[in-house]
């Protein structure tokens, strides 16, 4: 490597020791008889500069951690707090961290894997991964270096179908941001599940701003203000129910933070994601619009005929569009009631020309 | 003191088109070095508008909405989910005219300058210009031929046909094409008749929307009668005699990033550097 006029770490930390250090077990200092150097194995006081320097040169992962997260790390509280969470900096001792980071240290945030990689120069360089391809070989997936290009990436599922919704559990596979800096992997993560680090890092300083259903819905305007004429005070059944179908870790891994209000609580789990949801998203606004018309039915007495095998049938092919099954269900096993052959039979069976169940027509004489 | 550009648009659950342009000047001015952080928002995407300040680092954010026109989204949507304490009357508009606002956001530490749509700036003009060059690949593009600018139009938003009648009006200004028309969608006069309102032989007919979709890439050409049976066009294609060429949303033109940037240096942003912008120099007036 090319010399340059950069401060080697020590003479970085001797010039900070100034000032008073005091991360992650390093302690430096400058007291009236010289510099005082101590991380949990060693501690030595009167240090001349020249001496401070040789002591730092003992203890180099120590003094290159703290240059790390001072000097190259992003100064930004959520991305800084974010990134010291990947690499366990609460729990983990430096030695006992660079230790594992050598080989590289990794976490999962949501579907996302990032793994944290030691340089010679103490510095860090990460990658990024769908969690189900941690072990993959890097020749098998395709390699990105721009984060910026994680935006793009998120936008489709393996089948190429849109995903409007982040954090769905349908992040695509066979790709991998490698060789990111610091900057760089948060800006793909970020890509990947736009501002989760953001609400993440406001939640674990106590300073998330939920905003519940009622007052999300109350805020509407437009083509969406009519949402909030569905909450006629009649409870709030339907806000679990809009819970339980949207926001279920089946189909969002955020964790849902919000409620009916803030004194009523939704009685459905919130899931157990790793970053929060702090408000009903777009896509659970415009679904609640198409409730909000849907729900403005009375209910009405039909009458049908089925065989209790029908009717069982009947939910497991509610069921089977519900859990997104439908693909997984194969031709020839028509012990599955959504087997596409069974259900094409019912259809045969019981449809009347006009596609009506049993022949019931669906607005009867009373409508 | 750092600034950050937050482009915001109206994004879509359904086509994933919507956020491309978006996206692809994000990353053109990006690219160029012109602001110190470059973010996206959305309506109907990630991030929300409701999250989307806090994930900026810089203290001053400029705010360019990537929308056409002023009305209901510029005016209300947008200020409301960013938690702005604006008010569109600061904006002091005829309807075309909006410039910048500067806010304080509630939820963040921030001073944001909330500017008007880039869909209102004169420098749009030239894109308009530009896109009908691209479009019939020729660069000197204007005599003998006829432009359409084209818009949604809406009588619930007057605003809506202000923005084309006001580019139309300007690109008539300078003489270079034989006719210049607004037209529209939803209002007279329409798109549908595109023909009866030119002599040209060519017509270059230019939307004035952000992204393409079902409005630009199957409403419009089959209300001009351009679309075939499978719902795709001929560029030009051949209509009662005429030679129509038709450009897809002007939302996808590369030159649009200037305009964005030009919002925010008209807000006070320290483009940098200042002679330098995403694409070639606009060819102004």
């Amino acid at each position: 490597m090319a010399a340059t006029d950069a401060p080697t770490p020590g003479e970085a930390l001797r010039e900070a020791a100034h000032d008073g250090v005091d991360f992650d077990g390093l302690r430096a200092a400058r007291t009236d008889d010289g510099f005082r150097f101590a991380v949990p194995e060693a501690s030595h006081e009167g240090l001349s500069p020249e001496e401070f320097t040789e002591v730092t040169r003992d203890h180099r992962p120590y003094v290159d951690n703290w240059l790390f997260w001072h000097g190259h790390a992003p100064q930004a509280d959520a991305e800084w707090a974010f990134l010291r969470w990947v690499e366990r900096a609460a729990d983990l001792s430096v030695p006992a961290r660079y230790e594992r980071l050598r080989d590289g240290l990794t976490r999962e945030w949501g579907q996302v894997a990032v793994t944290a990689r030691l340089t010679e120069d103490g510095r860090r360089r990460y990658e990024v991964r769908h969690v189900d391809e941690t072990d993959a070989a890097r020749d098998d997936l395709s390699a990105y270096a721009d984060p910026y290009e994680a935006r793009r990436l998120r936008k489709v599922d393996d089948d190429g179908d849109y995903r409007p919704l982040s954090t769905a559990p349908t992040l695509p596979h066979g790709w991998a941001f490698v060789d990111l800096d610091a900057t760089g992997v948060v800006r793909a993560v970020d890509g990947l599940y736009p501002a989760t680090i953001a609400n993440w890092h406001r939640e674990r300083e106590g300073a998330l701003d939920v905003t519940h259903w009622h007052e999300t819905v109350s805020r509407q305007t437009g083509i969406y203000g009519v949402v909030e004429t569905w909450d006629r005070g009649e409870g709030h059944d339907h806000v679990n129910w809009v819970a339980e179908a949207c926001c279920d870790d089946s189909q969002c891994l955020k964790r849902r933070e919000w409620d009916y209000d803030a004194e009523t609580p939704l009685d459905v789990d919130g899931g157990n994601g790793e970053f929060p949801c702090r408000e009903p998203c777009s896509l659970v606004v415009a679904t609640a619009r198409t409730w909000t018309r849907l729900e403005s039915e009375r209910a009405r007495t039909y009458e049908f005929e089925l065989t209790p095998s029908e009717k069982a049938q009947v939910e497991a092919i509610i069921d089977a569009v519900a859990d997104g099954r439908i693909a997984e269900i194969r031709d020839g096993d028509t012990r599955d009631g959504a087997n596409r052959f069974r259900t094409r039979y019912l259809r045969a069976k019981l449809f009347d020309d006009d596609g009506n169940l049993c022949g019931v027509p669906t607005d009867g004489d009373d409508a | 003191m750092t600034e950050a550009l937050l482009i915001v648009a109206h994004g879509s659950h359904l086509n994933p088109r919507s956020s491309a342009p978006a996206q692809d000047h994000a990353d053109a001015i990006r690219a160029a070095g012109a602001f110190d952080e470059v973010r996206e928002a959305y309506w109907k995407e990630e991030p929300s508008l409701r999250n989307a300040l806090r994930t900026v680092t810089a203290d001053e954010v400029y705010v360019v909405p990537l929308f056409v026109s002023e009305g209901y989204f510029t005016e209300e949507v947008i200020p409301r989910e960013l938690r702005l304490d604006f008010d569109a009357a600061d904006w002091d508009s005829d309807g075309t005219s909006a410039d910048a606002v500067t806010c304080r956001p509630s939820d963040v530490d921030k001073t944001v300058h909330y500017c008007g749509p880039v869909g209102t700036h004169d420098a749009m003009t030239d894109v308009i210009v530009r896109r009908a060059e691209t479009v019939t690949g020729d660069p000197e593009v204007g005599e003998g031929v006829g432009l359409a600018v084209v818009g949604h139009g809406t009588k619930r938003n007057e605003n809506s046909a202000k923005a084309v009648e006001y580019h139309a009006d300007r690109v008539r200004s300078r003489g270079r094409f034989d006719e210049v028309r607004a037209l529209f969608m939803d209002e007279a006069p329409e798109i549908d008749d595109v023909t009866d309102h030119f002599g040209s032989a060519d017509i270059v007919v230019v939307p004035l929307f952000v992204a393409d979709g079902y409005h630009t890439q199957e409403d419009i050409p089959a209300d001009m009668g351009i679309a075939g049976d499978d719902g795709t066009y001929a560029v030009p294609a051949r209509l009662d005699g005429h030679a129509v060429w038709y450009a897809g949303a002007i939302g996808t033109e590369p030159l649009m990033a200037d305009v964005i940037l030009e919002r925010a240096a008209d807000a006070g942003a320290a483009v940098h550097p200042p002679d330098r912008t995403p694409t070639a120099t606009a060819d102004g007036d």
